[in-house]
């Protein structure tokens, strides 16, 4: 009788330890765990930091961010990476405001063009990596000095509108994700919507069709999924036509909140946050694993250091500084759980 | 007798790899109803033999016929839609991926209606009422259809393989070392589930290494050495160091003595006494 209830108790105890695990493992939840810390120590640093338009600007701060970071997490769940994700985007920035301006194409066919163009370079990308077979690193790496390039010769260094005439000669439809409506006293940019939208077809096409079953079988295992008959190359090519399309979408995004095409634009910042959103929300480089609903939470971590940052003071240089130190501990977890895994 | 058809036979099949000839005409046919066991010395070419069967490698010459039609397969994907399902000693499966997702990996079902058709919304529920029930009716035990693969011992990884397998092939299913990297209870659960595909009319061809398993559950056995066919002998036929004795090349096979005679049998019954 004494020996069933002590042997119950730890029993009961552990259950109680492994559902938390349990918990915690869920995915997303670690990210939304930090983002909570986050917020809350920064609103306790700025009295500012939790109003309503300080939040409505954090979000569109990430909106462009965020949609980039949707590419790369298709990309990373296949075990790729694509380190052109900002440079791209930039190209396609220069190609619809140059031909709205200086082509006189209607501002649909500019935009269409220019999400074309990043296509392009998403179907390029896809090509090489699944046809070729060559590592994903190297090809966009060479993919982003080639956009990198083509951005600058094109725009001839020029931003556009040229000179400091200002937003008002972009078209409208350019700036269409930089309008706003009002919900109590804070205005959110339809922009901000978008991502939202564009995260949600992201969720149901990875969670709710076979085609993202396929992506995570692919970066699973590829030789195993080739071997149940998905065509793994098609699948691959796919997924950096979608994260093509995202970055030029992106490039709109861009557009609508810093109101003109700049060559400088997508460098260091966007690419890098990309990566450090999605390797924050809990994606693991390794492939196969991870969630777009982990990418937004990290992607509004990396907002909330950059605004926090600035709120409370710090220069920005140091915002650097502490997203570099944050995607090497959030790889570092990621290495962890892969090695226990294994 | 010697009049039924073999249900999947293939003829003469040569492979080379650059200068190393890995199948040199090698024969193989498999009836309805019963378990063929491939043995044979590493590189004597079984496996090959049973790549060119599941479309994983294209041979250089030979010909396949299933039910007596010539079949030719670029793929597994070609195998697999004549009805060859292959269990592979990797698994194949997606660990990260639930049960239900892995034995639907590939051939997802869409929900019925608008949701399926213009969304093309996966029947999660569906599939995976469908995966536990057919776990269920091959004895297979796993407490959640929901638990990623990677969750599973061993055994139960392999009894998701073989369920896979068993569900979709129409026509065979072919097992590569099945219970390689197996304990001694999850193998036995495994042989089993062999055991039961076969029963519910399904025909296995099974690559192994471990005779006493081979023995046990195979209706014929087929002895491969240096890219040929050299026996095909039953259990009751000969006994385990017989048929180790011809893989080996100790002892002659009865095809082998053929082959030498004339380079190609004419026939081949299943030898009779030892």
């Amino acid at each position: 009788m004494n020996a069933t209830d002590t042997s119950a108790q730890p029993l009961w105890e552990r259950s109680a330890v492994q559902q938390i695990r349990r918990v915690l493992a869920a995915p997303a939840v670690g990210p939304l765990l930090a983002l909570l810390l986050t917020m809350a120590f920064f609103s306790l640093k700025s009295d500012r930091f939790l109003q309503g338009p300080n939040l409505s600007l954090v979000l569109q701060q990430v909106m462009v961010v965020g949609v980039l970071a949707i590419g790369q997490t298709l990309v990373i769940l296949t075990a790729g990476i694509d380190l052109s994700v900002g440079t791209v985007m930039a190209f396609g920035q220069i190609v619809m405001t140059k031909l709205a301006i200086d082509s006189g194409y209607s501002p649909t066919t500019a935009i269409l063009l220019g999400i074309l163009a990043c296509v392009a370079f998403g179907l390029f990308n896809g090509g090489l990596v699944a046809i070729v077979r060559l590592p994903a690193f190297i090809v966009t790496l060479g993919t982003l000095n080639i956009a990198f390039a083509l951005t600058h010769i094109y725009s001839n260094d020029l931003t556009y509108p040229p000179g400091e005439s200002g937003a008002s000669s972009l078209p409208s439809a350019l700036l269409f994700f930089g309008r706003t409506f009002t919900i109590g006293h804070t205005d959110i940019t339809y922009g901000v919507v978008f991502m939202f939208v564009l995260f949600a077809l992201a969720w149901f096409a990875l969670t709710q069709t076979a085609w993202g079953r396929h992506v995570y079988a692919t970066g699973d295992d590829p030789e195993a999924a080739r071997l149940t008959g998905i065509k793994t190359a098609r699948v691959l090519i796919s997924v950096y036509v979608v994260a093509g399309l995202m970055y030029g979408l992106a490039a709109w995004l861009l557009i609508s909140r810093t109101e003109l095409g700049d060559p400088n634009a997508g460098q260091t910042t966007e690419n890098l946050d990309a990566i450090t959103a999605v390797v924050l929300g809990g994606t693991s480089l390794f492939g196969g694993r991870g969630t777009v609903i982990g990418t937004l939470i990290g992607a509004i971590i990396v907002g909330v250091f950059r605004n926090g940052l600035t709120l409370i003071g710090v220069e920005v240089i140091y915002q650097y500084l502490v997203t570099g130190i944050l995607v090497i501990l959030a790889v570092s977890v990621d290495q962890l759980t892969h090695r226990r895994r294994l | 007798m010697s009049e039924r058809r073999p249900l999947l036979e293939a003829r003469g099949i040569v492979k080379r790899f650059g200068h190393v000839v890995a199948l040199d005409g090698a024969d193989f046919e498999l009836y309805h109803d019963e378990i063929v066991a491939v043995i044979g010395d590493n590189g004597a070419g079984k496996s090959t033999l049973i790549k060119s069967l599941s479309g994983a490698l294209q041979p250089d010459r030979g010909e396949i016929r299933l039910d007596g039609k010539p079949v030719r397969f670029r793929s597994p994907g070609d195998a697999r839609s004549a009805g060859i399902e292959t269990v592979y000693q990797d698994l194949a499966l997606a660990p990260s991926l639930d049960i239900a997702s892995n034995i639907f990996l590939g051939r997802e079902a869409r929900r019925r209606g608008p949701l399926g058709r213009a969304l093309r919304m996966l029947a999660k529920r569906m599939m995976r009422r469908e995966a536990a029930l057919h776990l269920q009716e091959l004895k297979i035990g796993v407490q959640s259809m929901s638990q990623p693969v990677e969750n599973l011992s061993g055994g139960q990884r392999q009894g998701v393989a073989v369920a896979r397998a068993a569900k979709w092939a129409q026509r065979v299913a072919i097992m590569d070392e099945p219970t390689a990297a197996l304990g001694v209870k999850e193998t036995r659960q495994v042989l089993d589930l062999i055991l039961r595909v076969r029963d519910r009319g399904l025909p296995v061809i099974l690559i192994s290494h471990d005779m006493p398993h081979v023995f046990e559950l195979a209706d014929r056995i087929q002895i491969m050495r240096l890219g040929k066919r050299v026996a095909v002998v039953t259990p009751q036929s000969h006994t385990m160091p017989e048929a180790v004795a011809i893989m080996t090349g100790a002892t002659r096979g009865e095809l082998e003595q053929a082959l030498v005679k004339e380079g190609r049998p004419a026939k081949l019954p299943v030898e009779e006494g030892a």
